[in-house]
């Protein structure tokens, strides 16, 4: 093992740098998204196509003042929006960016960064209790049954990848992908998996969607119903830290879903694996995450959990279980 | 890495990566008891719950310095992100806030007897930890995921097929509960 320290910094700094960007840019990106489809320029002003609004739009959150509004829990209040940071910025840690950019290859990471995806509901909840206000509380119940309802299909369809490639190292399932689309989880050939892996990754993306609170699964957040949730009470950088624990939850997100089902790092053709690929693929399910929120309205809450409970639970078993046969019989 | 921390020095300097490794397990059991205390001394029951997760998550920073990584992923996975989750949506559904709590006869007893029964618990815990001659014994296992799946279908196996009766059990009690309340 190494044990330069300098390795450890330069992964902080690494990360922080593109946690960071991510979080301010996609912001800009949403925006730009949603004023498109919605036949709109979005932000245009600051900068060239409005590039540096991010960077006004944090100035101005940093310069308001940080209110707590009487009858809030105010430690709670406080605590929350930091811990809402907390477990994207540390699963960077295990995320493998190439076959040789990653801070630590940990034997467990798959488990480690669901474990850590726990806080951020937490977070959630104790923001969401802790402003003293109905709407925010009523969020806070929603977060919770809606990621406890959607865990379950998630880590069961994340047993079934663990299953097949043999190990819950991140890096061992990129590996187990490479060389070519063929042979990535989604579309692999080997084993007969190739019929049914689709639907395996159709469960994991709408779970992955809901675990991030993006519509049309933002239940928590719900403007037209909830003012804003959790996030009702919270001004200046609260809410400045909400958003970016939103956003990097989704980059997360998008780069488990990549290296779960399409590849990791591995390029589509054979040729020139490489962190280039990871990231386009991880951008181009950011897109599509945005592409769907502003495309889809708003589901009910109901309809939101009869989904998980009636539809991905069932269909996430029987994936299980035809798994488990398939590599049994091949 | 973790197989030498109880090997190495006695005295590690502070800089030194020992050093450093004893600070984060010093800082995990300041976890665990600032979080009980947390717990059980708070007046909110929120709060309450908020504590009981800060001692989980150093609960599992105690179970990956006694080298099983696994249940200490478990432990954040299923204490931290769904009982003190479950715990803290009960009670928001359950309680109005800021209701006083209703008098219990004999209330002011609970404290000096609950204090008085914990010291003499301490304190025999105490003197037996320091009189007892510990056997150090040599690990069994890897503590990773392949030696503990074998060892739950094959040692361990009625356990666990108890384990997810019991599961199974509770599960149904719970939807019978929760049916009654429909018709």
């Amino acid at each position: 093992m190494d044990t330069s320290i300098w390795r450890p910094i330069l992964y902080l700094i690494g990360f922080m740098a593109f946690a960071g960007v991510n979080a301010a840019w996609l912001g800009w990106a949403e925006r730009k998204g949603a004023a498109h489809i919605q036949r709109r320029n979005g932000p245009k002003e600051v900068g060239p196509f409005g590039l540096w609004q991010p960077l006004a739009d944090g100035i101005k959150l940093m310069t308001k003042q940080l209110l707590i509004p009487s009858g809030t829990d105010d430690i709670l209040f406080r605590i929350a929006p930091i811990l809402a940071m907390i477990p994207a910025l540390t699963s960077m840690v295990v995320i493998p960016f190439s076959g040789n950019i990653q801070a630590r290859s940990i034997d467990m990471s798959v488990l480690l960064i669901f474990a850590l995806a726990s806080i951020g509901m937490f977070a959630i909840l104790l923001g969401g209790w802790a402003s003293g206000n109905k709407y925010a509380v009523i969020s806070a119940a929603r977060v919770v049954s809606q990621s406890i309802a959607y865990e379950i299909p998630m880590l069961i369809t994340v047993i079934t990848i663990v299953m097949i490639t043999g190990s819950t190292n991140l890096q061992d399932i990129a590996l187990a992908q490479q060389g070519g689309f063929w042979h990535w989880n989604i579309f692999r050939l080997e084993g007969g998996h190739f019929v049914y892996m689709w639907i395996a990754f159709l469960i994991y993306f709408i779970c992955s969607v809901a675990e991030t609170n993006r519509a049309p699964f933002d239940m928590a957040e719900a403007e037209s119903e909830l003012v804003a949730g959790y996030m009702t009470e919270y001004g200046s950088m609260g809410f400045g830290l909400f958003m970016m624990g939103e956003y990097l939850n989704i980059v997360v997100g998008a780069c488990m879903t990549t290296i779960l089902f399409l590849g990791g790092w591995g390029s589509p053709f054979g040729f020139l694996p490489g962190i280039w690929w990871f990231l386009i693929k991880i951008y181009i399910l950011i897109f599509t995450i945005i592409w769907i929120r502003w495309t889809y309205p708003r589901t009910q809450i109901y309809k939101l959990l009869n989904l998980s409970w009636k539809i991905l639970i069932p269909f996430s078993l029987v994936n299980l279980l035809v798994t488990a046969a398939f590599i049994k019989v091949f | 890495m973790q197989a030498t921390i109880c090997q190495t020095a006695v005295n590690p300097s502070l800089f030194s990566a020992e050093g450093f490794v004893g600070l984060i397990f010093l800082a995990t059991i300041a976890l665990i008891v600032v979080g009980a205390l947390i717990a059980t001394t708070s007046k909110r029951l929120v709060r309450c719950v908020a504590g009981l997760a800060v001692c989980f998550t150093g609960l599992a920073g105690a179970y990956y310095f006694l080298l099983s990584p696994f249940i200490a992923m478990m432990q954040m996975l299923i204490y931290v992100g769904a009982v003190s989750i479950i715990i803290a949506f009960a009670i928001m559904l359950a309680t109005p806030e800021n209701e006083d709590t209703a008098e219990i006869k004999g209330a002011g007893l609970a404290g000096p007897l609950g204090f008085s029964l914990g010291a003499l618990f301490f304190s025999a815990l105490t003197i037996l930890g320091l009189k007892t001659h510990w056997q150090v014994f040599p690990r069994q296992g890897t503590g990773n995921l392949k030696q503990i799946g074998t060892d739950l279908l094959t040692r361990h196996a009625m356990v666990f097929e108890l384990i997810s009766i019991v599961l199974l059990m509770a599960i149904l009690g719970a939807v019978v509960l929760a049916r009654k309340g429909r018709d």
